[in-house]
């Protein structure tokens, strides 16, 4: 072997092993790219209490959008909780592949008047969007809500894997959750359930209604499910909230799929209070708040009023 | 209109046909729609399976095996008739998949072998060319005895299968791969850049969600087969395998239109042979064959001599160096019948094993609609349409379920997705009316009509965890679609490992009311197996696959 080949091969030797060992070393116990530090909530959503304006505020008419105007003028109207520029996200329960008239889903008509609302009130953009159970096309669809808030104004997201952020709840139970973007990033929430029958809960209205902002195996969290609804209502605290109680599904909850289940009730409430929103509906049910588990918790975490008339409640007729 | 622009218009003509069928594929696929003003209803907005309904392969095999023609398939004459006059246009002209074997066949390869001389031998017609036809004989005389396999290798189907269960699918993965690792870099732009690529091109080439599909690797590895072996001989598959190309060979026995060789002016440059895409002898000195030519037009654009054309009712100067053309084919009579009953044997084959009957898997849930399980092995083309369309990736190519004899067929995997209780997309899709085409009345059942079931669900107590580990749940029963609903929870007192009394909600099943829908084994938190589960009996299609005595004087109120 020559000299010159002999510098040469182990130069180039002692080179692939700095670039092999540099390589190791660089690389030894780093964090990996594709860890996600879950994000934390920084906004609140809610607007300042008014002692002098009621939290629950209740409105029969049979026209349903009239039966809306009414009760949200009653804790304030749009002009209190949307200032112009803001981002607002509606949360209508659009789990399931029904039809409005089963009353499993918000009504598509009410849904389409508040985008109007926030829109009117100068929102920027209104984002009307849920984690549906059953194929979220679908649910949009025969629902009627996606063609009611487009026709409305808003924009409508049918949620796919890449739209969750991971989330920090800072729950007594849930901790680092995968939430649809837009229910974490926007100004302004409003929560728009409907009222409905449930076997575990006995109620499904406002608190869980936002089961919907989450994915991951959010099945498992039945398992202590009055827990989880109130760390959840803890995190999300909407601005507001809109109970559709035009339609009451009474059995069969919560996805019904037969007329026979359905009370006609043309109902609208508009609370400030979820708890107390929930304790007022889910009387419609023929149930006493007091025996629902997640709504004696929320009250007792301090979450809001279980007793809805103590928090100021108001009937329109 | 001279030669090189009528090739033209064959490449352009593939063109279309390819992206056409390709599109076709695409808009197997349901779009939310909410401009709409009809909402309750879900369907189509095109048929997008009539690709499939154009192929004579499908109309012979489904009419031997079914003695009729479905809705649609009458189609396929539009294909037939004119080879009839013509020959085999469709292979040259229209099949997506022998344009894509053309276009890999013609890429120029890097070895000798494959080029120039060694290419033009390649293209002289070989005698594993007669294979597709004792195929073809072999699944024709299969179909006629009541096992429908034409769907394994007729070329429609088969590309339909590969692009929609594993092409599609296996780029949306890479889609959302590359996406991923763009971000991962943490530069600025790239991953909103490559965020941005992705959601302009999504709603055009990708499906809603990322769907998964079971034992794609098996139509993957064929197809990928089929596409390499051009590489080696030109359009392999063509010329050696494809039954519908055998078939358009046969019937075009009596073609007027045909190649005329003028030996005085050749001077056997044999550039004729060198992208001669069906191996037919177009040379001067070799015998014409009718049945394998494409009708592509290369070896009559190639010839500098203007030696070769084609003509109606050609007139050619027979010569002992230039031989006739012949429509013959080149199979034997004892070959022909050998392969004609073994495709009769086929039948009592693969009916004597158990998978059929003696011992079906109780997961082979099929679609909603199917027809029995006889007539729907006679029925399915395996062309994936069903499972394309399924908006909840419910439906999956089976391996081994429905034995050999159904690989590829159909099956409904409800951990995987259940069946949407209102859709009746597949039936919509499907081709051959192996899934019939459902109201949503005879779906979901009304006063008059009993649902349509698919299978029966069944607990599974031992994993259950309000009935194994007293730990509650009741999310089967939350997502049971029927109303009533078939599972229903009844309170019990049960102990906890300290002996203290706890409440809990446990659920049952009702058979009466269940449809097998899935929706429970889909949602159960159990789930790597699930704890409430759904096998096939009970499924309306199987009078013999009952579990309840009373199943059909029962009517759901």
């Amino acid at each position: 072997m020559k000299r010159r080949e002999f510098i040469k091969k182990t130069s180039s030797a002692v080179a692939l092993v700095v670039a092999t060992g540099g390589t190791a070393w660089f690389f030894d116990q780093r964090q990996s790219s594709r860890y996600i530090q879950p994000g934390r909530k920084t906004q609140s959503f809610e607007v300042a209490p008014e002692p002098s304006i009621p939290q629950v505020a209740l409105s029969r008419d049979e026209d349903s959008i009239a039966a809306l105007h009414k009760a949200l003028n009653a804790v304030g109207g749009t002009e209190r909780f949307i200032q112009p520029g803001e981002r607002v996200t509606i949360k209508p329960n659009i789990g399931w592949d029904r039809t409005e008239a089963q009353a499993a889903n918000t009504s598509p008509v009410l849904v389409g008047e508040m985008v109007r609302l926030c829109l009117a009130a100068g929102a920027a953009q209104v984002v009307v969007t849920d984690v549906s159970c059953n194929d979220p096309r679908r649910c949009f669809q025969r629902s009627g809500i996606g063609e009611a808030a487009k026709n409305a104004g808003a924009s409508v997201l049918l949620p796919s894997e890449d739209d969750f952020v991971t989330m920090h709840l800072g729950g007594k139970l849930l901790t680092a959750w995968p939430v649809l973007s837009p229910f974490v990033n926007t100004d302004r929430l409003i929560n728009m359930p409907i009222v409905k029958q449930h076997s575990l809960t006995l109620c499904t209205i406002a608190m869980k209604n936002l089961y919907g902002i989450l994915g991951g195996p959010r099945h498992q969290l039945h398992q202590q499910i009055d827990q989880s609804i109130v760390d959840l209502a803890a995190f999300c605290r909407p601005t507001l909230t809109v109970v559709d109680a035009t339609r009451i599904l009474m059995r069969s909850g919560p996805q019904g799929g037969s007329l026979d289940d359905v009370n006609i009730e043309h109902t609208v409430i508009c609370a400030t209070d979820q708890v107390a929103a929930d304790s007022r509906a889910c009387e419609f049910l023929g149930l006493s708040p007091d025996r629902v588990g997640h709504i004696v918790l929320a009250a007792k975490t301090g979450l809001g009023s279980m007793d809805y008339r103590a928090a100021g409640y108001r009937e329109i007729a | 209109m001279s030669i090189s622009t009528v090739r033209n218009l064959r490449r352009v003509s593939q063109v279309v046909f390819f992206g056409v069928f390709f599109w076709l594929i695409l808009k197997t696929n349901f779009k939310a729609d909410f401009d709409s003003t009809g909402i309750s209803d879900i369907s189509l907005p095109y048929p997008v399976s009539i690709a499939l309904q154009f192929d004579p392969l499908v109309a012979l095999g489904t009419l031997l095996a079914n003695g009729t023609l479905h809705k649609g398939l009458l189609w396929s004459l539009v294909i037939l008739i004119p080879t009839i006059f013509l020959g085999r246009f469709f292979c040259g002209w229209v099949c997506p998949l022998g344009s894509l074997n053309h276009w890999i066949s013609e890429i120029r390869s890097e070895r000798r072998k494959y080029r120039g001389k060694g290419k033009i031998q390649s293209n002289r017609y070989k005698s594993y060319q007669k294979i597709k036809f004792y195929l073809f004989f072999f699944l024709i005389a299969a179909a006629l005895a009541g096992t429908l396999q034409t769907g394994l290798l007729d070329p429609l189907p088969l590309l339909a299968r590969s692009l929609g269960t594993v092409v599609l699918p296996t780029m949306h993965s890479a889609a959302l791969g590359l996406v991923g690792w763009a971000k991962s870099l943490g530069l600025p732009y790239v991953g909103g850049g490559a965020q941005l690529a992705y959601d302009i091109i999504a709603p055009y080439l990708l499906n809603f969600r990322l769907v998964h599909f079971h034992g794609i690797l098996t139509i993957g590895l064929l197809f990928v087969a089929i596409l390499i072996l051009n590489r080696v001989f030109t359009r392999f598959w063509c010329r050696g395998i494809c039954p519908l190309g055998a078939m358009l060979g046969l019937f075009s026995r009596f073609a007027i239109l045909g190649l005329q060789k003028d030996e005085s002016s050749c001077d056997h440059c044999n550039l004729c042979l060198l992208h001669c895409q069906g191996g037919d002898n177009p040379d001067i000195g070799a015998r014409w064959r009718q049945a394998e030519c494409h009708l592509c037009l290369n070896c009559q654009a190639d010839c500098p001599q203007g030696s070769l054309k084609f003509k109606f009712f050609p007139q050619q100067k027979v010569t002992v160096k230039n031989p006739a053309s012949t429509p013959a084919i080149n199979v034997t009579r004892r070959k022909t019948v050998a392969s004609l009953a073994a495709g009769l044997a086929l039948y009592p084959l693969v009916r004597s094993g158990d998978a059929f009957k003696a011992n079906a898997n109780p997961k082979l849930i099929r679609p909603p609609g199917s027809v029995a399980e006889e007539a729907f092995l006679a029925r399915c083309i395996r062309c994936g349409q069903c499972m394309r369309v399924c908006p909840n990736n419910a439906l999956h190519p089976t391996l081994l379920e429905s034995g050999l004899e159904g690989i590829w067929t159909p099956i409904l995997i409800p951990a995987i997705g259940y069946c949407e209780p209102t859709c009746t997309l597949c039936g919509e899709v499907c081709p051959t009316g192996a899934i019939l085409e459902l109201t949503t009345a005879q779906k979901v059942g009304d006063e008059h009509t009993p649902p349509n079931r698919i299978g029966t669900a069944f607990m599974d107590r031992g994993r259950c965890l309000p009935w194994a580990m007293a730990k509650p749940c009741i999310v089967c029963e939350e997502w049971c679609p029927t109303s009533p609903k078939a599972i229903y929870l009844k309170d019990e007192t049960v102990f906890d490992r300290n002996g203290v009394e706890v409440r809990m909600k446990r659920p049952y099943i009702d058979p009466e009311l269940c449809t097998g829908c899935g929706a429970c084994e889909f949602a159960c938190p159990v789930t790597d197996k699930p704890a409430i589960y759904v096998t096939a009996i009970g499924e309306s299609r199987a009078p013999d696959r009952q579990l309840l005595l009373e199943r059909n004087r029962k009517q759901l109120t």
